[in-house]
């Protein structure tokens, strides 16, 4: 906590009362908790006959990890898919040419604003009733269609913004040594920009796994679906429910940590390549990498 | 062009409805979250050590839970294993859970939205409030908070905009609203599926681009310039 903006150091008074605000916020935190535990108590959810069938090889076989199989399977795809995705329209939208400019930017723009659930809901449906694919794919090619075309136009926005952010002399220097606007933005801007998205595309694969939940709607057996299966065939819908709650929290939780390290080593990158080269022309600014925190 | 057109006779009014639904849940979670959030984001900038882990626990625990297992959790189980009522009618017992949902989720996203307003506070502009001899809250309400709430604008457009899509997860809360209409409409019209989503999908373009653009606009207008 140093260099708060609001806080000074605190003095004996301030530290006293600090004390006393940390002994009330610590107390009112642990009375919280056991509340939760005897209100769980008094429901009878915390009988070991209710956790039992997660000690089970056979539930985890059968049931959870098929289901989590199946959640990476379609984050995983639709990683590699909307980048490409990604690449194409944020590249798109970069074109001087009005027409890919164009339809890149409503492309991009439409997909962001749709909610990704009305995507599969329409894909799962379409597809399985005009028999474009078998009616047992119908739902897992819905979840990748759907998190790879709103990922992927947040990623257009990305590799958009990331290409901003670039010093102009970037640019300038590709157009000088004989590149083409495209080849420029191939060779020189975009492997550049990537570096600063690092975070926020890593970011972004959070989104995407979270949002791999939403298959359960449409009936694709991922892990809330299998789980939700575990829970209403042993009535322990609670207990199942937050098994597979914490099994998302901690690949999560571990992907943003990766996000939050690749941040200050991108960071630090660039304000140690700022110190160095000092050239005419480009003001050695803070540093510009773009933030993990709002993905939403 | 006919059967479209009757289809807006049949589902016309249960779009609108259900759409109103959305933009309810989106209004009633959107104020629950946004104090919440506040609250959570002063906990974290807080000197007092428990606050600001609970309030890091908070954030890191539902910022990475899938809001499908959350809404799926209120039906489930705030409903279905303790008996949750906190309305009467069935129905509005399942939007008040669906709200509990929305607003248990975003609130982690906008105390990160505020708190990184916070952040784009120089430091600086505290020690010249403190030199020019204000106490903590005149220099918190008249320097920091204001610079702070401009800061944060942009990225609480991003979380609110957010907000109005994953009202639509509600579908997993069992609450009426568009896109289980949506679901009804394509499974008993599936000849005119892709115009059922474009309408669907042009009520979110609708709300959302303008959203976005006056969160722009007013991100843009209100900078700090420094």
């Amino acid at each position: 906590m140093s260099g708060s903006v609001l806080f000074d150091a605190p003095g004996p008074k301030a530290r006293r009362r600090i004390l006393i605000l940390n002994i009330i916020g610590a107390l009112g935190f642990i009375a919280l908790i056991v509340w939760v535990i005897s209100v769980l108590a008094d429901y009878g959810q915390l009988a070991p006959e209710k956790w039992t069938s997660f000690t089970q090889s056979s539930t985890w076989q059968n049931y959870l990890l098929p289901g989590l199989m199946n959640t990476f399977k379609s984050a995983a795809i639709a990683i590699f898919t909307s980048l490409a995705f990604g690449m194409i329209f944020g590249m798109g939208r970069l074109a001087h040419n009005k027409i890919i400019n164009g339809i890149s930017s409503v492309v991009v723009e439409f997909f962001r604003a749709v909610p990704v659930l009305l995507m599969m809901i329409f894909f799962w449906i379409f597809f399985g009733r005009m028999g474009i694919v078998p009616q047992g794919d119908a739902p897992f090619v819905a979840v990748v269609l759907a998190l790879t075309l709103y990922n992927g136009s947040v990623v257009a926005e990305l590799v958009r913004s990331g290409v901003h952010g670039l010093p102009k002399g970037q640019r300038e220097a590709g157009i000088a040594i004989g590149l083409t606007r495209g080849q420029s933005l191939r060779f020189v801007e975009v492997p550049q920009a990537l570096v600063a998205m690092m975070p926020a595309l890593l970011g972004q694969f959070v989104v995407i796994l979270k949002d791999s939940a939403l298959g359960a709607i449409i009936n694709y057996n991922e892990l809330l679906f299998s789980s939700r299966l575990v829970g209403t065939g042993n009535a322990n819908v609670f207990q199942a429910l937050l098994v597979a709650a914490v099994i998302f929290i901690l690949i999560n939780f571990a992907l943003t940590s990766l996000a939050q390290w690749v941040s200050t080593r991108v960071a630090r990158r660039r304000a140690r390549a700022d110190a160095t080269d000092e050239g005419p022309g480009e003001a050695p600014g803070p540093p510009q990498t773009m933030g993990t925190t709002a993905t939403v | 062009m006919e059967a479209y057109l009757s289809l807006w006779e049949t589902y016309g009014p249960r779009m609108l409805e259900t759409f109103w639904t959305n933009i309810q849940l989106t209004f009633w979670a959107a104020i629950a979250s946004v104090t919440l959030g506040a609250l959570l984001a002063l906990m974290r900038i807080s000197p007092v050590t428990s606050l600001r882990w609970v309030g890091a626990a908070y954030v890191n625990i539902f910022r990475n839970t899938p809001l499908t297992i959350i809404m799926t959790f209120g039906v489930l189980v705030l409903f279905g294993v303790f008996q949750v009522q906190i309305a009467d009618d069935f129905n509005l017992n399942f939007f008040r859970i669906a709200i509990i949902g929305l607003t248990v989720y975003h609130a982690a996203f906008f105390c990160e939205a505020i708190r990184s307003g916070v952040n784009t506070v120089p430091l600086g502009q505290a020690e010249a409030a403190r030199a020019i001899g204000l106490s903590f809250l005149p220099a918190a309400r008249l320097v920091i908070f204001p610079q702070a709430l401009r800061g944060s604008i942009a990225p609480m457009g991003n979380v609110l905009i957010a907000l109005i899509k994953n009202s639509t997860v509600a579908m997993a809360g069992s609450v009426a609203e568009i896109s289980g209409t949506m679901r009804t409409m394509m499974e008993f019209r599936p000849d005119v599926g892709i115009p059922i989503f474009l309408t669907v999908a042009a009520f979110f373009v609708i709300v959302v681009l303008p959203v976005g653009m006056l969160a722009t606009y007013l991100s843009k207008k209100l900078a700090v310039t420094r």
